[in-house]
């Protein structure tokens, strides 16, 4: 266990470095990171200022050393167009995003292991083909053009819902529909998979043959074993769900982590869109990294290969 | 029997087990995560990897490649596509689309990008105020809506085709050596795979595209670049298996070169499983090109694309609720389309796949 985990550690480290070299590179991909960070139309001499205040005259491995050297230490840099340091800026929003990626992930598997369970249960029938019909329209769906339905249907049509802001628990509703229902095809797949495969199990003869009531079966011996691939690709799915926030959220004005990325990204505050990049692929790199650790402890087998 | 050979260090999977149909947590998880949430048909996706990630179970010679023994005994091609529902309606509304993309030019009653401020959101036909002059009404701007959405399926069939072919041709290259060769150059790959798994794919478009400059070919280029991941894996995957099969094992004895065994023995095996996974990441491609349209880091105006129409209209659609719904309406369909042609050619050319 101990040589797995070394082994899988060394791996994320090693991701997560090449990955601050990708996210450092991005502002580079313009050619002269000075022009852009100024703009089109700016002076050859605020240019050179600017050049020399990011210290963007350097070579471009010193430039990055220093830039990972600082951030290791906590100094995340000032944001341009907030004029605020960009870590505070960035941990304040982290929680509205985690927020509403455990939402949106409820929210798919709220949708999920009902249809999922379902679906396994009269496999071939017509429940089974609604809740594969459900699937493949669901995923049809963008979610940025369902997000607007969603906000025609409660905010305009029924008013219970406000549009956008982020103040109370009514305005993340919407936004973690949006993001949740995507995902929920493929747990509500999985789920019915390993459903149809656990209930063919002998340890399920064995307890209906007990005479258990079904629902006994059904939930606490069958469920149990069926939904542990389920939980392993919730921790990723979380990952995902941080960066599909870029949209969800500029839809919903929705103060956290992904508006802040597309703000970033339209106000040219390259510091911050950097960061961020680096902050969601990180976030990725360790759920990851959880999700295989905790698979290997729940799953010898994977140790031992 | 385990898919990965012994000596075989893979990054991407913790390890092998072999009874499991979607073959590693992180492996399964990786190929379900990131963008193809995003841009949709994550669990056909899936089910296509878990298709050729998963035949450890099966006996090898149940490998990739249409079934060569019964042929004489099959029913004809045109019976079976039309048995096979889902390639069937998928293939035919997808033929459909292709169709007005191609004629566009010829069969839009107006020019979609002559404006006409005096026609400003015009109602469709099937309300009160529509009319016969513009079947579909006309936008914000006054430009008709049908000629927009007739070459807005031309910008999303170019993206579509162009970023699966790209990206397919850099994912087979690293998942066919990655497979093929096994030992370093696998753990190289993998890692790549993993790196570029790790970095949000709508996030490092939006940025790259704001930094270069928005345009079709931007969009499709960056789209091209960050999308191999998944050609990666399943090719991986696939060609380890042919590679483990007697024929290989045969032309390799009869002195062929690694180059000949590829392209004559590996690669006509792996195709079918190569084509589902084009279908997917084209859908996939074309809803990510909408998002980043719709953000206005995409496409540029004054081009139809079906994303930046949604973007355009955002303001109007309380009011004038068809601006969206419609470019909605017909980029579901062809996502819908695509999908349902993609599972159905699945089933198709990999039919002992099927459980």
């Amino acid at each position: 266990m101990l040589a797995f985990m070394t082994k899988r550690l060394g791996l994320a480290i090693l991701v997560a470095l090449t990955v601050s070299i990708l996210a450092f590179l991005l502002l580079h991909l313009s050619g002269d990171p000075a022009l852009a960070l100024a703009g089109e139309g700016a002076r050859q001499a605020d240019i050179e200022m600017i050049r020399k205040a990011y210290g963007l005259d350097r070579p471009i491995v010193v430039q990055y050393a220093d830039w990972l050297w600082r951030i290791m230490q906590g100094d995340f840099g000032m944001s341009v167009y907030f004029k605020t340091p960009a870590g505070p800026l960035i941990l304040a929003k982290l929680g509205t995003t985690l927020m509403l990626g455990v939402a949106a992930l409820g929210v798919a598997l709220a949708v999920s292991i009902p249809l999922g369970v379902l679906a396994a249960l009269y496999k071939g029938s017509i429940i089974d083909r609604f809740c594969l019909a459900i699937a493949v329209l669901g995923q049809a769906l963008p979610n940025f053009f369902f997000a607007l339905l969603l906000i025609m249907f409660f905010s305009i049509s029924l008013r219970i819902l406000p549009v956008s802001g982020s103040g109370t628990w009514q305005h993340f509703v919407m936004p973690a529909i949006a993001l949740g229902y995507y995902i929920a095809p493929a747990f509500m797949r999985l789920i019915r998979a390993g459903m149809i495969e656990v209930l063919s199990a002998d340890y399920i003869r064995t307890a209906r043959a007990k005479g258990l009531p079904a629902r006994t079966v059904i939930f606490k011996h069958a469920l149990r074993n069926a939904i542990v691939p389920v939980v392993a690709l919730a921790a990723v799915q979380l990952g995902y769900l941080l960066g599909g926030s870029v949209v969800i959220e500029t839809i919903f004005a929705l103060d956290g982590l992904g508006y802040l990325a597309y703000q970033s990204i339209t106000f040219k505050d390259y510091p911050v869109m950097q960061l961020i990049v680096l902050l969601l692929s990180v976030l990725y790199v360790l759920l990851t990294l959880a999700s295989d650790i905790a698979n290997a402890w729940l799953d010898p087998r994977i140790r031992v290969s | 029997m385990s898919l990965t050979p012994p000596t075989t260090i893979d990054p991407t999977r913790p390890g092998a087990q072999s009874t499991q149909s979607l073959d590693s947590p992180a492996l399964a998880a990786a190929a379900l995560s990131g963008e193809q949430a995003v841009t949709g048909a994550t669990d056909l996706g899936t089910r296509a990897l878990a298709g050729a990630a998963a035949p450890g179970a099966q006996a090898a010679p149940g490998a990739p490649g249409p079934g060569s023994q019964d042929r004489g005994t099959r029913p004809s091609l045109a019976r079976r596509i039309w048995q096979n529902k889902a390639l069937f309606t998928g293939g035919g509304i997808l033929l459909l689309i292709l169709l007005i993309a191609l004629l566009a030019p010829w069969i839009s009653p107006h020019d979609p990008y002559v404006q006409n401020l005096a026609n400003r959101t015009i109602p469709p036909v099937w309300s009160e105020r529509g009319s016969w002059v513009h079947p579909l009404g006309t936008d914000q701007l006054g430009r008709d809506y049908l000629s927009r959405i007739f070459y807005g399926a031309r910008i999303s069939l170019l993206i579509g085709a162009s970023v699966a072919l790209i990206s397919g041709i850099i994912g087979t290259v690293m998942g066919m050596a990655a497979g093929y060769f096994g030992g370093r150059v696998d753990m190289v790959v993998s890692f790549l795979v993993t790196t570029r798994l790790s970095m949000p794919v709508i996030l490092v478009a939006l940025a790259t595209v704001a930094i270069v400059g928005g345009s079709l070919w931007v969009v499709i280029l960056v789209l091209g670049l960050l999308k191999w991941d998944r050609f990666a894996v399943v090719m991986r995957s696939a060609t380890q298996q042919v590679r483990s099969l007697e024929y290989v094992a045969a032309a390799q004895a009869a002195g062929a070169s690694t180059w000949r065994i590829v392209r004559g023995e590996v690669l006509p095996n792996v195709v079918p499983h190569l084509i589902v996974i084009a279908t997917l990441e084209a859908a996939s491609a074309i809803l990510l090109e909408a998002s980043l349209s719709f953000l206005g880091l995409g496409v540029q105006p004054p081009l139809p694309s079906w994303g930046l129409m949604i973007s355009e209209a955002k303001a109007y659609m309380f009011f004038s609720f068809w601006l969206i719904s419609i470019p909605g309406t017909a980029l579901a369909l062809l996502i819908f389309a695509i999908n349902l042609a993609g599972d159905g050619l699945h089933q198709f050319l990999t039919p002992q796949e099927r459980t």
